[in-house]
């Protein structure tokens, strides 16, 4: 048997995190959950005044995008080190690289697009504007491809670690940061009636340059948490 | 060229060289902090608008300077470390960031100080005081995975990885001053074209980064020797220095 | 020097405590940056000549700090 190719590698290891997390369909769900109870949470603190929940919600989905997105991306590489099919993964021929960037890709599938796709009913919950649900899923489904890329590096350095999951919080949200300046300002200036061109197109950068840095920096962080 | 980067790799060439740099830089720096803190303080006339307040400037300028230099210096002995495996080079970046934190610490905490007679405020979320938070935020991962580690090679070159993907939080907080309107003033020192600042108040401030620079300098190499004897403890050279130390 | 005596100087027109404060912060945490890798080496070289000592059967004199 020959080694297949490697596209064919890469849509093999993409379809397969897709059938493991469909096998187990609470791992999809619980971090839509999560978004959904979190959601809840804003009304019950700041007060349910349909005009100052407007005013937040731009702010307010974005943050729960990317704390839903912090807390699944432990989970990346944990899995395939326990079993030890990440050993596996270091050893095949194909480029670490496009292998790592597999990985992360179906982790924005499962995360980061679902829960685009979905934020437009939590949006309407909060009273955000009709005109800004364009932008919101359009900068949601950039940027949380961005989280998911700088997310993996924070998972590849802290899998072999027993207590990894406070830590990769503390390495990876000041990389958040930058996109959720950009992400909930394109939400903000929608809202307002103005162009979120500028802001999406920032958001569109920086996942260009995460596609072209972070998995080398995730590979990097995997062959050294392999050897530890 | 090449006989001094190899030398750089040697504990004990390293050693017994930051120690003679040592005898001299560390005197000198404390020196240039003083005379820089009382001319500061003390000899330079008050600015016309802000009063007596701007002379925060001589310690809250140059601290947040030498604490973002620092996080480069970081990613630089990072990068050297992951390519060379060179072990001094990944003490020199362990060693970094406390000093970095400490650093960025002091630019935050005087900024907030200034912020109140100035503005009215202890803290304001502009950019340029967001993006040093964010730094000391960088610089605590950067120890917190450190220490997380019970390998300390892995552990260095998996804190070498995370400060070279940081930086690239670096060009973000240089550039946030121009991209978010803000309370924060435009940088008043421009080494190219004029700068808008008086040369009174300018040479303190010269003096006091430069004192800054070498108290990170000092700062680095003090830690530094105290990491490589810890690490060294069981080899030849450091029994000799004992030795000739106990004589 | 600017100011004309001790109390101008360290009331300055009412900034005085937000500079002194700010200076004595700055002190302080320089001086811990500079004192803390100074005294781990000291104790490094105490506990590795204690440890040397021991070996050697030299039996040990003084306190042990």
């Amino acid at each position: 048997m020959s080694a297949p190719s490697l596209p064919a590698f890469c849509l093999r290891l993409v379809r397969r995190q897709l059938v493991l997390a469909v096998r187990r369909p609470v791992e999809i769900l619980n971090p839509l959950l999560f978004f959904a109870m979190v959601v809840a949470l804003f009304p019950l603190g700041l007060g349910p005044d349909p005009k100052s929940l407007a005013s937040f919600a731009a702010g307010t989905l974005w943050i729960i995008a990317l704390l839903s997105n912090l807390l699944t991306s432990d989970t990346i590489f944990r899995g395939d080190y326990d079993d030890g099919s990440l050993e596996q993964l270091l050893l095949a021929p194909q480029p670490l690289y496009f292998s790592v960037l597999a990985y992360l890709g179906a982790h924005w599938l499962l995360t980061g697009v679902s829960l685009a796709l979905i934020s437009p009913l939590f949006a309407l919950m909060l009273n955000l504007p009709l005109e800004a649900l364009p932008a919101l899923v359009a900068s949601l489904l950039l940027g949380s491809g961005v989280m998911s890329l700088v997310g993996g590096v924070g998972a590849a350095l802290t899998v072999g670690l027993k207590r990894g999951g406070m830590l990769i919080s503390l390495l990876i949200l000041p990389l958040y940061m930058p996109v959720l300046i950009f992400g909930s300002a394109a939400v903000r200036a929608a809202a307002q009636g103005f162009p979120a061109g500028p802001q999406l197109a920032i958001l569109g950068a920086m996942f260009c340059l995460a596609i072209a840095l972070a998995p080398l920096a995730t590979a990097a962080g995997l062959r050294i948490s392999i050897d530890a | 060229m090449w006989t001094f980067f190899h030398k750089l790799g040697s504990p004990p060439w390293l050693y017994a060289i930051s120690g003679s740099i040592l005898k001299y830089l560390l005197p000198a720096t404390l020196l240039a902090l003083g005379v820089g803190m009382v001319w500061g303080l003390l000899f330079t006339p008050p600015d016309f608008r802000q009063g007596d307040s701007y002379r925060i400037i001589y310690i809250h300028v140059p601290a947040a300077a030498v604490a973002l230099a620092g996080y480069y210096v970081m990613a630089t002995a990072g990068a050297i470390s992951l390519i060379w495996k060179m072990k001094m080079a990944d003490i020199a970046m362990q060693c970094c960031a406390p000093i970095g934190a400490a650093l960025t610490f002091v630019a935050l905490v005087t900024g907030s100080i200034w912020g109140k007679p100035t503005w009215g405020t202890w803290w304001v979320w502009d950019a340029r005081i967001t993006s040093m938070l964010i730094l000391l935020f960088l610089y605590l991962g950067v120890i917190a995975l450190y220490e997380a580690y019970d390998n300390k090679a892995a552990a260095a070159r998996a804190c070498a990885v995370l400060s070279l993907v940081g930086t690239v939080n670096i060009p973000i907080i240089y550039k946030s001053v121009d991209w978010w309107y803000s309370l924060h003033q435009p940088a008043s020192i421009k080494f190219t074209g004029e700068s808008s600042i008086h040369p009174s108040m300018l040479y303190p401030l010269l003096l006091m980064i430069a004192a800054f620079y070498a108290l990170f300098a000092c700062a680095l190499l003090l830690r530094m020797r105290a990491e490589i004897l810890d690490r060294e403890r069981r080899t030849g050279w450091v029994r000799k220095l004992l030795e000739a130390d106990a004589v | 020097m600017y100011f004309h005596d001790l109390h101008s100087a360290l009331h300055m027109d009412g900034h005085g405590a937000f500079v002194w404060a700010a200076y004595a912060i700055t002190c302080v945490v320089l001086l811990l940056i500079v004192v803390a890798p100074l005294r781990r080496r000291r104790r490094l070289l105490r506990e590795m000549s204690a440890e040397a000592r021991r070996q050697r059967g030299v039996p040990t004199q003084g306190s042990e700090a």
